[in-house]
């Protein structure tokens, strides 16, 4: 962290959550290739790294690198909207390190220890087992205490400083978004609570509070990569949320068709959750309308040269747009309605619109905000684009998408053999698992991913090295 | 000076924005109150007094347990100790569990806390789903006590060489790569005696419990190969 450029604390201690977010994305891909691996090669580290394991480390690294890189946008974005330096930033520092070490020792006990006894003991020390958010109750009461200093430091910032429009948002975000990790902390016998509340940490989470996160972000990188009006910007913020959270909240009903619950969540959950995409669409023009508006001004001035000050970012940001609509929007719309959803759900179907959605509406917009932390680190003005952050972003989006069809695919064989045709048995699995396209179905997946991991390290070296490139207006 | 549009004005939209997350909130916590209501588990009583809970009781385990075309709700339901006239749980027919079908309220609530502690200590969800919930490398375990493949004529129950259900798939559970189907195997988690009990008892529960019908024709199929 040599030679910075950053004089506020708030963004130092945001390069420090980006790069563990980086180091943990890197861990997700890894893992994730190895459960790939595990569905072409079925002896593959068989009773030593389980796909119950590999695929938990590959979902818990996903979840644990979004949520740093997103306290990581915060930190970094508040000195900027507020004008003030962050408060209470050495309670954040040392959050920070809580926080890391925790992710470590639960990492370690999942990789070493994976499984214990039918009793208490395995819920409070090794895992909860239950996705997503599996860490052991001790990290869960560890997670929250963190959450809680962020969402403090956050709002007496808020408070001290400019309000500004974005803050605001924030602020009444992450105070929902932590307080929602409380419903997921209890343990009960009945597995329709269980899974009834489950829900509403994961959904509440990324087609609710993380999606109004995204907007807020977006809202940020307009004004500050491209110039954008705050005044129109915030207002396309506030539009989005009214959206976002009119649709999301209730959509919540499409976990509720099958788990134990009452009837009615079919048709609420049917019709909130297909308005879901409406606001992703909203998005998406509102991003493309601003740039063009924004290079149309330049463009009227007689100058011919672009309106954005970081390339790669943008990039991120244009490919999170349309990532967000496609993959939460449009992968989640074909198999949200319970009359389809009777047979998708829980198949490969399920699993492709995950990756997509993961990717399109997260991944994309955080890499974007690393990028800004290299301009600002390295006190570049106009960040431009390297060989390699081509190579990168060519090759994580076309291996994402390439392993969202071939899991669509092999998904169509899941929901038709294994769920329409043989009614779900163990020996339905298995006929469908045998078909063509999914068994070829996940030899592209694993390809695909190998090509995303490929492109992962060509994302980590440049981000660690174009600070120094020459290709930058400094 | 023409009035400015309320439509361009950020105080509205923020306003509406609040407005409207607070009703859709306020709306959610409601229907979680009736949600809940609807989903707490039953009791032994209910089950004596004839009352379908779409959570049973625990007891569910001393019960025949079968999967029925409901003609009212137009999808298959759980139903308990054989069906009344209406279609639904008659609560009379038994069934032994382990040799016993008089597991008393206090001995069944134990042993389905045992299985679902173990359904999450060994980590299930991560290969399997449950109520559909879950990852997609091994089969959905909602109805998996009335798989056919367990039954009296099943392939899983011969080859475990046991003569009953709960048998067959505890010592399944308990040795899992002793007794491969596919070459994608269920590994040892190391799961005791006294764990596998618990675990088939949760997964006889799971498969009473009413899931508005999800999967459908579950293990309606028999006889058929590769689909046709």
């Amino acid at each position: 962290m040599a030679n910075s450029y950053l004089k506020s604390e708030s963004k130092k201690l945001a390069t420090w959550y980006f790069t563990v977010a980086a180091i943990l994305f890197g861990a997700q891909l890894l893992f994730g290739l190895v459960a790939a691996a595990q569905y072409v090669i079925p002896g593959f580290l068989f009773e030593l790294l389980d796909f119950s394991v590999s695929r938990m480390l590959h979902i818990n690294a996903l979840v644990v690198w979004m949520v740093f890189a997103m306290f990581g946008s915060v930190y970094w974005l508040l000195p900027d909207e507020t004008g003030i330096e962050t408060v209470g930033i050495g309670m954040g520092k040392l959050l920070f390190w809580i926080f890391t070490a925790a992710v470590t020792v639960v990492v370690l006990v999942y990789l070493f220890i994976q499984v214990g006894p039918a009793d208490e003991t395995t819920i409070w020390f090794i895992n909860e087992g239950r996705e997503y958010i599996e860490a052991p109750r001790w990290a869960d009461l560890g997670i929250t205490v963190v959450a809680l200093g962020f969402v403090a430091n956050l709002f007496m910032t808020g408070m001290k400083g400019n309000r500004s429009g974005i803050v605001t948002v924030l602020m009444a975000d992450m105070i929902a978004f932590a307080g929602l990790y409380l419903t997921g902390m209890f343990y009960t016998d009945n597995i329709s609570i269980d899974q009834f509340w489950w829900w509403w940490v994961i959904h509440l989470w990324v087609e609710a509070t993380w999606e109004v996160f995204v907007g807020s972000i977006a809202a940020y990188g307009l004004i500050t990569m491209i110039g954008a009006h705050r005044k129109v910007v915030e207002m396309w913020l506030w539009i989005e949320v009214t959206m976002l959270f009119g649709s999301g909240i209730l959509g919540l009903g499409h976990h509720y068709f099958w788990i134990g619950t009452p009837e009615y969540w079919w048709e609420i959950g049917a019709l909130f959750s297909a308005l879901e995409p409406l606001p992703l669409v909203a998005m998406f023009i509102h991003v493309l309308y601003d740039w063009g508006k924004m290079q149309g001004e330049e463009d009227a001035k007689g100058q011919a040269i672009s309106v954005i000050t970081n390339k790669p970012a943008f990039t991120w940001f244009v490919l999170n747009a349309f990532g967000n609509f496609l993959g939460a929007g449009i992968w989640g719309f074909f198999h949200t309605l319970p009359q389809v959803n009777l047979y998708t759900h829980g198949t490969q179907f399920t699993s492709a619109h995950g990756h997509l959605a993961f990717f399109g509406a997260y991944a994309t917009i955080l890499v974007g905000m690393m990028y800004m932390a290299v301009q600002g680190k390295n006190g570049i003005k106009i960040l431009n684009n390297t060989r390699s952050t081509i190579f990168a972003t060519s090759m994580i989006v076309g291996g994402v998408v390439g392993m969202t069809v071939a899991l669509t695919i092999a998904g169509y064989s899941d929901v038709i053999i294994s769920r329409a045709q043989m009614g779900a048995t163990w020996a339905g699995y298995f006929d469908a698992q045998a078909t063509t396209w999914l068994t070829q179905g996940m030899i592209w997946r694993l390809l695909m991913g190998v090509i995303t991991f490929v492109g992962f390290l060509f994302l980590a070296k440049d981000l660690l090295t174009t600070g120094k490139s020459a290709n930058h207006v400094r | 000076m023409a009035k400015r549009s309320v439509w361009s004005d950020n105080r509205f939209w923020q306003r509406t924005a609040a407005w409207i997350t607070g009703f859709a909130s306020v709306l959610l916590i409601w229907l979680t109150f009736d949600t809940s209501a609807q989903i707490s588990m039953g009791t032994d009583a209910d089950i004596q007094n004839g009352v379908t809970k779409r959570v049973p009781a625990p007891t569910v385990i001393n019960y025949k347990v079968t999967y029925e075309f409901n003609k009212k709700r137009q999808h298959e339901i759980p139903v308990i100790g054989g069906m009344n006239a209406e279609g639904t749980s008659a609560f009379q027919e038994k069934e032994k569990f382990f040799g016993r079908d008089d597991w008393s309220e206090a001995e069944a609530a134990e042993l389905l806390r045992l299985g679902k502690l173990g359904s999450q200590a060994k980590n299930c969800m991560n290969c399997h789903t449950l109520l559909g919930n879950g990852a997609y490398y091994a089969p959905d375990l909602t109805k998996a006590w009335l798989d056919p493949a367990w039954g009296p004529n099943g392939s899983m129950q011969a080859m475990t060489g046991k003569s009953t259900k709960e048998e067959a798939m505890a010592e399944f559970l308990q040795h899992p790569s002793q007794y491969p189907t596919h070459a994608r195997m269920m590994p040892n988690l190391g799961i005791t005696a006294e764990e596998a009990k618990g675990l088939v008892a949760f997964l006889k529960h799971m498969a009473s419990i009413d899931s508005n019908g999800f999967p459908r024709n579950f293990g309606k199929m028999q006889g058929a190969v590769n689909g046709k």
